[in-house]
């Protein structure tokens, strides 16, 4: 099953978010839209947090790095890291090819469901990402 | 016209047609306000040609005494090595000296290259597995060292250094620290000159300890205990070391050390009163991403030939402006270069003589003093170029000022940085320097007018 | 003709059993190594450093030169680095033995004509800025940014004004945000509005009594003199904040005008390029800083002094923030800039403005025709064109025009800097070319512009190497050779 782009929630900043129920927790998938790998161009390096660190919604929780740009990655969502997807960095030909799937990023036990509201659905951010273009 | 300027007469009125205005006058009052303009001629002196340039500053340095005129026996951070002939040629070529950095790779294959040799010999020297292409100096390297360490340490806000790392450096790194909130812990001097006792001020806060071996007085300090104690700890070990012991002696990442640090004036550089030197840093891999300054990195080209570039950019002030890894934006390129000949010069081997030459040296002028009845060595433990004399007749400055006048720099008088230390001062005998010279040296210095106090 | 003999890595050319440098006998009688150095100390081996014969060394690091371009051997427009030709006569006197062999702790009484150069270099700076206090000690522009922010730092200290904050110009160079970052500043940026000078709206919208300095470049880094400056630097002084000038492009206005008149408090200057330094490959520069009288004491020390006849170096400001490095300063970068300014004198150093003003406009006039140039028909000693339309029209680059330039044997502008111009290409003539040269530039650009892009895309094609792989070089960084 792969996820699709048109049901996720994103970000302003351009960090995509699948919500899911596990076991009774609120779990978010993030990652980053196809639209910001392109912008950032060629990826070469990608700093990733540890399992167990707070985030906050807005906040940085890693970075990502072209050639000549570092981009922070920011947390859509408040609550805690229950798994990193470490082996992401040295695969940053994989995030590109598939930023929805391959590519995510970290997953987040939500302690709130406040910052939700707050994110875009998917044709509000594609009318975000033309007017940037 | 005296300088460097190009325009004809005609020149210039092409120009300014071409642009359309009268005058340059015109441009400039386009843009700077008139009231700022200054309206009168800088008060710096008149135009000089180059003969009369020539003999004015030939006149002034004929005024100052140097390892040139004089026998050179001051250390303390600077050495008067042996500079072969080769550096200072292929150094003055002006395909190197007047290029900038390699922005263009394209065009600067030559910089770069040497950068990348200049690195791998560097970590050839360290141990360690990564080197920068090169910082101011000694001093602000081994500050930067401590940013990074500070950086890379979690919110630990402690330093623990000793009074036997150059004063310099210490004080440079007061100024540095001064501004952050950070807390540097220093083992004061001990009276055989080491630092051991460093490791008692290690703690859970610490962040790095900032070591120098061979040590300012020359002694040789137990780095490895020092870093067993503090990766203990969890805190880096920053090293300050002598690039020309490691001739003989083990390095800085086979005793433990996370970061080197070092002045590398002594690889072919000039004393040139300070500077511009060469600061060396290289540190483990894993801290590649923290490493401040410029970092040349092989690649291949489109066509799939090897070749060399700026690399890692990201940590510099031009991407991440307040966030990067330090402000500098420069490297001292031309001195790594000096360093990357001379050590292409001396290889293992003679690198290897060059230190056997100072420590050997060194041993027979410690010898010499102790047996002079005016002198005491300070320290009874072994050094390497360096070592500290007390002068019984408490007569360091008009002494070393006498020997100044009789053709010797005859050491670094201590009083200004260990008051005391203020009846001692610090002698370096480098591979330069002959038996001759330093029995005179002994002699000259034990012959001074004033009268020993014997107690 | 190929010079690529002796050109592979020292480590690959390496014989073992070859060398170079020998040694005389030791001539002292000694014990052994082993009995002088405690064996926990001693290395089994030396090093491994490449073993070579000077004949190698020569060959190697010759022909090596000569894949550089240089101020010697070509144009080299490089806006904001002052690529101006370094004068011959002031390497062999910064070379003499008693400017160059001087041991950086010898008593004052054995260099009093060193320290006479060193004085009066003092006296032209601060001329030259219009502000009394010079320090000479740091290594760098970014280094002297970076000392002067802790000069404002310990100056708010000791008026017990607690200022956290520094403001910085969207189009500054990197070093001024990490500068300020370095004493413990939080940055802020001011806009700059279209026409390329700073929002004075914004500024006022930013500056509070949190505001320690506001860091300014004038003329600016699109070459523009900023002529609201007298506005700026009431409003900032009136909210008793200071004034930090970037000295960078102290090129366009020696003799015209002077950053204290201004009203800047504080400023570096890069010797390196304004006074011709050269630049060596990426260093050594040079910082000196020059500050207003009620900032001296906090300059760092030493510095050098007069007593009569005699010169001292003063350590007498219990105020001072201590030193920023080992020694003195860059005494050789300092030497030759010395020597520079004593040939032109005061009312040459003008004159070197001057042309360098006419030779950016004349280049201008003739670029506008080929390239948009967004900020006005005039500048002072560079200009920042944009390649935007050429991008939308023909899909090139700044880059593209950067890499074809090689080709017809110019070094390429600055690209990509300010970051305030899309595509921007920032050429800096500087005063030491002739009019053919800059036609000869104008012409080529114009020829870029017509040729077939793909001839462009794929520049350089003289260059022994063309498009380096940058990002499997960040990727999977190799930082050194290995065997």
């Amino acid at each position: 099953m792969s996820r699709q782009p048109s049901t996720l929630l994103y970000a302003k900043s351009h960090e995509w978010a699948d919500v899911s129920d596990q076991g009774g927790d609120k779990i978010a998938t993030i990652g980053i839209s196809a639209f910001a790998i392109e912008q950032l161009t060629d990826l070469v390096y990608m700093d990733l947090p540890k399992v167990g660190k707070k985030v906050a919604a807005g906040a940085e929780f890693g970075e990502v790095e072209s050639v000549k740009a570092v981009s922070p990655l920011y947390s859509p969502v408040d609550g805690e890291i229950v798994e990193v997807h470490s082996d992401l960095p040295e695969n940053l030909d994989g995030l590109k090819d598939d930023p929805y799937e391959f590519g995510w990023i970290i997953k987040v036990r939500l302690s709130d469901t406040a910052a939700l509201s707050a994110l875009l659905d998917h044709t509000a951010y594609e009318k975000q990402c033309s007017e940037e273009a | 016209m005296t300088g460097y300027l190009f325009h004809t007469e005609q020149d210039r009125r092409e120009m300014l047609a071409a642009i359309g205005v009268s005058s340059i006058q015109q441009i400039i009052d386009d843009q700077v306000p008139r009231e700022l303009q200054l309206g009168r001629t800088l008060a710096i002196g008149d135009a000089v040609d180059e003969m009369t340039l020539e003999s004015l500053m030939r006149e002034l340095g004929g005024r100052n005494a140097s390892a040139t005129s004089h026998v050179c026996f001051m250390g303390g951070g600077a050495y008067d090595h042996f500079i072969p002939a080769v550096v200072d040629e292929l150094a003055s070529r002006g395909e190197f000296y007047t290029s900038y950095t390699p922005y263009q790779a394209e065009v600067s294959q030559g910089n770069l290259q040497v950068m990348f040799e200049y690195e791998t010999l560097v970590t050839q020297l360290t141990g360690l597995g990564v080197s920068n292409a090169s910082l101011y100096d000694g001093g602000s390297a081994a500050v930067e060292a401590v940013l990074m360490a500070l950086a890379a340490g979690q919110g630990r806000k402690k330093v623990v250094t000793s009074a036997a790392v150059h004063p310099h450096y210490r004080d440079t790194l007061r100024t540095y620290l001064d501004s952050l909130d950070v807390h540097c812990v220093t083992l004061p001097l001990q009276d055989d000159g080491s630092s051991r006792g460093m490791i008692d001020l290690i703690d859970n806060q610490t962040a790095c300890v900032l070591i120098q071996h061979p040590n300012f007085f020359g002694r040789y300090e137990d780095v490895a205990a020092i870093a067993k104690a503090a990766h203990a700890a969890g805190a880096l070990v920053i090293q300050v070391f002598d690039p020309i012991s490691i001739g003989l002696l083990r390095r800085p990442g086979d005793l433990g050390a996370d970061i080197a640090v070092a002045e590398g004036q002594c690889l072919g550089n000039p004393l040139a009163y300070g500077g511009p030197y060469l600061g060396v840093m290289a540190c483990k891999e894993e801290l590649i991403r923290r490493l401040p300054g410029r970092i040349a990195g092989q690649t291949i080209d489109r066509r799939g030939k090897r070749c060399w570039v700026l690399t890692l950019q990201t940590r510099e002030q031009h991407i991440r402006r307040d966030k990067a890894t330090s402000n500098i934006c420069s490297n001292q390129t031309l001195l790594a270069l000096r360093a990357t000949i001379y050590l292409s010069l001396l290889g293992p081997h003679g690198l290897r003589e060059t230190a056997e030459h100072c420590v050997r040296k060194t041993s027979y002028a410690r010898d010499q003093f102790a047996s002079a009845d005016r002198f005491e060595l300070v320290h009874s433990s072994p050094v390497f170029k360096e070592f500290v004399v007390r002068d019984l007749g408490d007569g360091v400055a008009s002494m070393l000022s006498e020997a100044t006048d009789q053709g010797i720099l005859a050491g670094v008088p201590l009083a200004e940085f260990y008051p005391e230390l203020a009846d001692c001062f610090l002698v370096a005998v480098t591979e330069k320097r002959t038996r001759a010279d330093i029995d005179r040296l002994v002699s000259v210095l034990n012959q001074h007018s004033t009268q020993p106090a014997y107690s | 003709m190929r010079n690529t003999q002796a050109t592979r890595l020292l480590f690959e050319m390496s014989r073992t059993g070859r060398r170079a440098a020998t040694l005389p006998a030791i001539d002292v009688p000694s014990p052994s190594v082993a009995e002088l150095v405690p064996s926990q100390f001693l290395a089994d081996a030396p090093p491994a450093l490449p073993e070579l014969a000077e004949g190698d060394v020569v060959r190697h690091f010759t022909n090596l030169s000569t894949l550089n371009m240089s101020v010697d051997t070509h144009f080299y427009p490089l806006g904001s680095c002052t690529m101006k030709y370094n004068p011959k006569r002031n390497e062999r006197l910064a070379s003499l033995p008693g400017f160059a062999h001087v041991h950086p702790l010898q008593y004052e009484s054995s260099i009093q004509g060193l320290l006479q150069v060193l004085f009066e270099l003092q006296g032209i700076f601060g001329e030259i800025s219009g502000l009394s206090g010079v320090s000479l000690q740091p290594a760098a522009g970014a280094h002297g940014e970076l000392t002067a922010l802790m000069v404002a730092a310990a100056y708010f200290r000791d008026l017990g004004k607690a200022r956290t904050v520094v403001l910085t110009a969207d189009s500054a160079h990197g070093t001024n945000p990490a500068s300020a970052a370095m004493v413990g500043y939080e940055t802020r940026t001011v806009r700059s509005r279209e026409n390329g000078l700073v929002d004075v709206e914004d500024l006022k919208a930013k500056l509070d009594d949190r505001v320690a300095v506001f860091m300014l470049t004038n003329p600016n880094t699109l070459g523009l003199f900023d002529s609201q400056i007298s506005e700026i630097t009431s409003l900032v002084h009136d909210r008793g904040a200071l004034i930090y000038l970037d000295g960078a492009n102290m090129n366009a206005i020696l003799g015209i005008t002077r950053p204290g008149d201004f009203g800047a408090d504080l400023m570096h200057y890069n010797p390196h390029k304004t006074f011709s330094g050269p630049h060596g490959g990426g260093g050594p520069g040079a910082g000196p800083i020059c500050v207003r009288d009620f900032l001296a004491p906090f300059l760092p020390q030493p510095i050098v002094v007069r007593d009569g006849d005699r010169y001292r170096l003063s350590l007498d400001s219990d105020k001072s923030i201590g030193r920023v490095r080992s020694f003195f300063g860059n005494v050789g970068v300092l030497v030759r800039a010395y020597c520079y300014i004593r040939t032109y004198g005061g009312e040459g150093l003008r004159h070197v403005s001057e042309d360098a003003v006419l030779g950016a406009n004349y280049l201008l006039s003739r670029i506008k025709h080929i390239m948009s140039v967004p900020h006005g028909d005039r500048c002072m000693h560079e200009f920042v064109a944009s390649a935007s339309k050429l991008k939308k029209e023909r899909g090139l680059s700044a880059m593209d025009l950067a890499k074809r330039v090689l080709d017809y044997g110019f070094h390429a502008p600055t690209v990509y800097f300010p970051l305030v111009v899309e595509e921007a290409v920032m050429v800096e003539p500087t005063e030491t070319e002739s009019k053919e040269t800059l036609d000869a530039f104008a012409e080529a650009i114009f020829r870029i512009t017509e040729e077939a892009p793909e001839v462009v895309h794929d520049a350089p094609h003289t260059t022994k190497i063309s498009r380096p792989d940058d990002v499997t070089a960040a990727r999977k960084p190799i930082v050194r050779w290995e065997p």
